[in-house]
């Protein structure tokens, strides 16, 4: 769903961004420069990121920070001023006990935080636009466009517990807790879990998305300048949480060749039976390479479904899309849950188990799956006003049927 | 015996269940056990049981069952804050190859209780204990709605702290984080009893603050004295009645997605499973749909202690008393429209995510309005720095900054390169410690006298307010610092050297603030022991404004004598300038509520319960559900409900005020 949405976005408007991007780059410089002597010695990658979509996001920040200086430092200062010059020692200052309201102070009280709140509003409303992960970048950096004719990096990451795997369908290769990028071309990862939630989070090349088991998000960034940097997860989940870290590689276009080369010949396999041994928990996990791929890999993860007998979730919604499969459906407990290293059971609930038979009011000790025949029309039902499919099972609940408009018949 | 019997007597609970294995655990299990005795012990050898059972233990008083709130939140930030400087100092030591002191298995269970504990048994006592010690005594009543079900839902909340600190001891407690996700909360990744000791915990103190939120709202709509209008209320009660809102509006969504999450644990539905159509991120949204106004309903009421320090101590009217009410009405309104703010991250659409980012923006129109009304205040005033001011400085100085970053945390994209970073954790410690907890120290301050008669000892208060403010700036700043590097929170181990200086930096500042928790407790202590030296009888040791301050200090049972007739928002004052003479004759009996043992009773059941629960132990979990039943039924048919102060006693209480009054002269 979302890789068809990203590929849909219109690309003008993205082009206008990269006119603008000249001022805000120069008040960024001058808003940095206190900062930056305050700063140094220390590598603070939030506020010197070296991708673009970070920077932009720094730039945010920074804005947003210095917006509401505009209210915080006098309010500081008032509140030492006041607290000073009123205390109790000091007769000199006037005392006005009665003293408790004024229509022109309250509305600037109310007006000026609210001038700034439309500023830092309206800020947000382009800025979440603009970066939101799923958009496709325009620009590689502040003034350079993406270059069309390139094709963007495809990567698929999986967070597994607890360490990270990272698909390049584009080549074939895999790995684990190592992910490299050449520099100046735009990234596009897809993001999903095999577990629980995590975050996928690279400081230095862009803000984070959460990576969810059954789902997938997209991150779309660009790397600016080579370098070995810090990947992790952000957020808890479990016991090996602190080790689930990866190295970010940004490489120019021969060392990522290079990189990938020493991937595929270095590498092992990595089909759904190495998968599903890379899957359970582990910590600290060192760098692993994959030379050859299951190409289809990834889109059994996503759709939970690496085990042999497991059905897709992808499957399950087209047959759910179709008005699901009636009395057959109940046969499809086992190959839905998604449970490997242990049976879930609660203890309260039912032991796992699937159905041979079902019961109807026209065969009340139930028959056998193999007689129920599949329904005559399996088209979809859909909303109000549109003719509804004619099988059986509907029949008995006429109620509404009944006190339907006689136009419908 | 058989296993299956043993199964059947004690579910999952066995001797391997004790953490004998862990020695810190053993090490407090031992320092708790010759504390409890020695405790215990005093209480037998004093025979102190009897008067505690019948003055403290049922009272249905509301003003003993503020002041017993507030010291279960004291002791639980005790524990709470154990658990912060295991952290802190875990933290400042794993670095360069060391794994610190506390593996995963104790630390994840260390953050996660250090969060549930802090929000539920630590800020939410304080400020219910404040509010029911304070709101009656405000607006003129001689008691809550329901007194019976105020000291039920007091020991409520005391049996969810019981099975939160039992999870020390006895198993295990949740190693998921204090908001629990699935799917990692989930039986598939959680089989063990943390998660249930969580849910149950939380379940049972959730009846009771519910049920106080129900309370005090009918206490503030019913029961205000004559005069009082509802734009004649003190701040603190509006605060009050907006905080008790949010309550009754927001705890039954926790109540419900933490029964969903049971259902999923216990018999094996997939509200929020991977599979089979469940959806981990709609526990997310329900729970943050609790979990926002949430922080309001801490805040709001330290709001409202903050405008009445301040008024007091700069000896003038509150500025702006109408935009303040509906500063706080707005709050509470907007406060249910944020909830998004708190997983940006997790996918949503740009114009979803801008949407909340902005309604989070406005909050804080309000909230400045209210900050510029206490500056204004403090204009042209006389300003006391009594402890109360202290604090409300030192939380008009921290709480700009707080609320600064939490706008900034509000734009999605800044949010993006911060969520979940040490930034955040900065960001709410900023505004939970230097606006619900100073809030809350600038109350105890404030409001002790009225409570026991005698004020706290200033010089131990000062100090304690100063260990704490700059035990939090060293804490906390470094933190804000090492969001900036990127830093993610939980983390337990460390491989950057360059990053420990900071780390220590904020163990030394939690090293400070528990300097100004024990200086806290050492104000207690002192203060009683020169209690005769700071004993006030005036009634109103701060020459202050709203009329709890025109009884006698501690306030007799039936807290006025006779009801006030109020006239202006500050009633108190008012009535002083007007030379208000205090009535001498024609006492009448007094109509008052009998204390009961029931709500000890069914909370002690309803504990019992959620262990049986906890650890499969059905029949216990049975038996306690019956009987609590039973309890319950039964006491309806208590007639003894209510009894008659005799005359004789008020005339008796108020002349000995007449006299004390004389003697202050």
């Amino acid at each position: 769903m979302s890789r068809l949405l990203r590929r849909s976005y219109p690309l003008a408007p993205q082009r206008k961004l990269i006119s603008k991007a000249r001022p805000v780059s120069r008040f960024k410089i001058l808003a940095l420069l206190p900062l930056a002597v305050a700063l140094s010695g220390c590598n603070y990658i939030v506020l010197a990121p070296a991708g673009d979509i970070a920077a932009q996001q720094r730039d945010l920040v920074i804005i947003s920070t210095v917006l509401m200086l505009l209210i915080v430092i006098p309010v500081t200062a008032l509140t030492v001023v006041f607290a000073w010059r009123y205390r109790q020692s000091n007769t000199e200052a006037r005392y006005e006990p009665e003293w408790d309201h004024s229509t022109s102070l309250e509305l600037v009280i109310w007006s000026a935080p609210l001038l700034i709140i439309i500023c830092l509003g309206a800020l947000t409303w382009m800025g979440t636009h603009l970066l939101d992960p799923y958009r496709n970048i325009g620009r590689i950096h502040a003034d350079r466009a993406v270059d069309q004719s390139k094709a963007p990096l495809e990567v698929d990451v999986v967070a597994l517990d607890w360490k990270w795997l990272f698909f390049y369908p584009d080549y074939g290769i895999a790995t684990v807790n190592e992910l490299a990028a050449p520099v100046d071309r735009p990234i596009n990862f897809h993001i999903t879990a095999s577990s629980v939630m995590n975050s996928f989070y690279i400081p230095a090349l862009a803000g984070q998305i959460y990576a969810m088991p059954g789902m997938e998000t997209s991150l779309h960034a660009v790397i600016n300048h080579a370098g070995t940097y810090k990947g992790f997860s952000a957020n808890y989940s479990g016991a090996g949480f602190s080790g689930m870290h990866f190295k970010f590689l940004g490489l120019d276009d021969k060392g990522f060749d290079a990189w990938i080369a020493s991937a595929k010949s270095a590498g092992g396999p990595l089909g759904r039976a190495e998968y599903l041994q890379l899957e359970k928990p582990s910590e600290n996990e060192p760098v692993r390479r994959y030379g050859t791929v299951d190409s289809d890999l990834y889109r059994l993860i996503l759709n939970m479904c690496v085990e042999t007998g497991k059905m897709c979730q992808s499957e399950m919604m087209a047959i759910d899309a179709k008005g699901g499969s009636g009395h057959e459906g109940l046969n499809n407990t086992l190959p839905l849950a998604y449970d490997k290293y242990a049976r879930r059971g609660t203890v309260l609930g039912p032991e796992p188990t699937f159905v041979a038979g079902t019961c109807t009011p026209d065969a009340p000790q139930g028959k056998t799956t193999a007689s129920i025949t599949a329904p005559l029309d399996t088209a979809p039902l859909t909303g109000a006003g549109l003719k509804r499919p004619n099988f059986a099972p509907l029949k008995s609940s006429s109620f509404f049927l009944g006190l339907r408009p006689k136009s419908d018949s | 015996m058989s296993p299956d019997l043993l199964k059947l007597i004690f579910g999952r609970l066995s001797i391997d269940s004790l953490p004998l294995h862990e020695p810190i655990l053993v090490g407090t299990f031992v320092m708790v056990a010759l504390g409890g005795a020695v405790l215990l012990g005093g209480v037998t050898y004093f025979r102190l049981w009897g008067y505690l059972w019948r003055e403290w233990f049922t009272s249905v008083d509301h003003k003993r069952i503020g002041i017993m709130y507030m010291i279960l939140g004291i002791v639980m930030l005790l524990r709470g804050f154990a658990d912060a400087l295991m952290m802190r100092a875990q933290q400042a030591l794993a670095f360069g190859g060391s794994e610190g002191f506390l593996p995963a298995h104790h630390y994840d269970q260390v953050f996660t209780a250090h969060g549930v504990i802090m929000i539920f048994f630590v800020a939410m006592p304080l400020v219910t204990g404040l509010m029911n010690f304070v709101v009656p005594l405000q607006i003129g009543a001689r008691d809550v709605s329901f007194p019976f079900l105020n000291n039920f839902s007091f020991w409520m909340t005391v049996g969810g702290a019981a099975l939160v600190m039992a999870s020390l001891f006895i198993g295990e407690f949740a190693r998921t984080g204090w908001l629990a996700y699935p799917p990692l909360s989930n039986i598939g990744y959680s089989p063990d009893v943390g998660v249930d000791y969580y849910i149950w915990g939380l379940q049972v103190a959730g009846v009771g603050t519910t049920l106080s939120g129900i309370n005090l709202i009918c206490t503030i709509v019913k029961l205000r004295c004559p005069g009082m209008t509802m734009m004649k209320m003190p701040v603190f009660t509006w605060t009050a009645l907006c905080t008790n809102i949010l309550i009754v509006a927001s705890f039954p969504v926790l109540t419900v997605v933490l029964a969903l999450l049971t259902l999923d644990r216990y018999v094996g539905t997939n509200f929020f499973t991977n599979d089979f159509g469940g959806s981990p991120m709609m526990y997310v949204n329900l729970i943050w749909i609790w979990g926002h106004p949430e922080v309001y309903i801490l805040v709001l009421p330290a709001f409202g202690i903050f405008s009445e320090v301040t008024s007091t101590f700069s000896g003038k009217r509150l500025f702006g008393y109408t935009s303040m009410v509906y500063a706080t009405v707005v709050i509470t309104i907007l406060s249910y429209l944020v909830w998004l703010h708190h997983f940006f991250t997790m996918g949503s659409g740009a114009s979803v995510n801008s949407f909340f980012g902005i309604t989070t923006m406005i909050i804080s129109i309000p909230t400045g309005a209210k900050m510029f009304n206490w500056l204004f205040t403090m204009y042209r005033g006389r300003i006391r720095f009594e402890l109360p001011m202290l604090w409300t400085i030192a939380f008009m100085l921290t709480f700009v900054l707080g609320g600064m970053t939490g706008v900034l945390l509000a734009v999605p994209p800044a949010d993006f390169v911060l969520h979940n970073s040490l930034f955040l954790i900065a960001h709410f410690h900023n505004v939970i410690i230097g606006g619900v907890v100073f809030g809350a120290f600038a109350g105890i301050n404030y409001w002790f006298p009225k409570a026991f008669g005698f004020k706290l000892d200033p010089f131990w208060g000062k100090l304690s307010f100063w260990f704490w403010v700059t035990g939090f700036y060293l804490a906390f700043m470094p933190l804000y610092v090492l969001g900036l590097m990127g830093v993610t929170r939980r983390l337990r181990v460390f491989d950057d050297p360059s990053l420990q200086i900071w780390f220590v930096i904020a163990a030394i500042g939690a090293g400070l603030v528990f300097l100004g928790i024990l200086s806290m407790l050492m104000q207690f202590a002192v203060s009683f022991l020169k209690r005769e030296q700071l004993r006030d009888v005036t009634g109103d040791p701060w020459d202050a404004r709203t009329l709890e301050w025109a009884t006698s200090s501690p306030p007799p049972d039936y807290n006025f004598a006779f009801t006030p007739v109020v006239h202006d928002n500050d009633a108190w004052w008012d009535m002083k300038k007007r030379g208000y003479q205090r009535p001498l004759m024609g006492f009448k009996p007094i109509h008052m509520p009998s204390s009961t043992g029931t709500g000890v009773i069914l909370a002690g059941l309803a504990t019992a319960m959620g262990f049986g629960l906890i650890w499969y132990i059905w029949w216990l979990a049975a038996v306690s559900f019956i009987a609590m039943l039973a309890v319950g039924i039964g006491h309806t048919f208590n007639y003894h409900r209510d009894f008659d102060i005799p005359a004789d006693d008020v005339i008796r209480a108020e002349d000995a005020r007449t006299k004390l009054l004389a003697g202050a002269k």
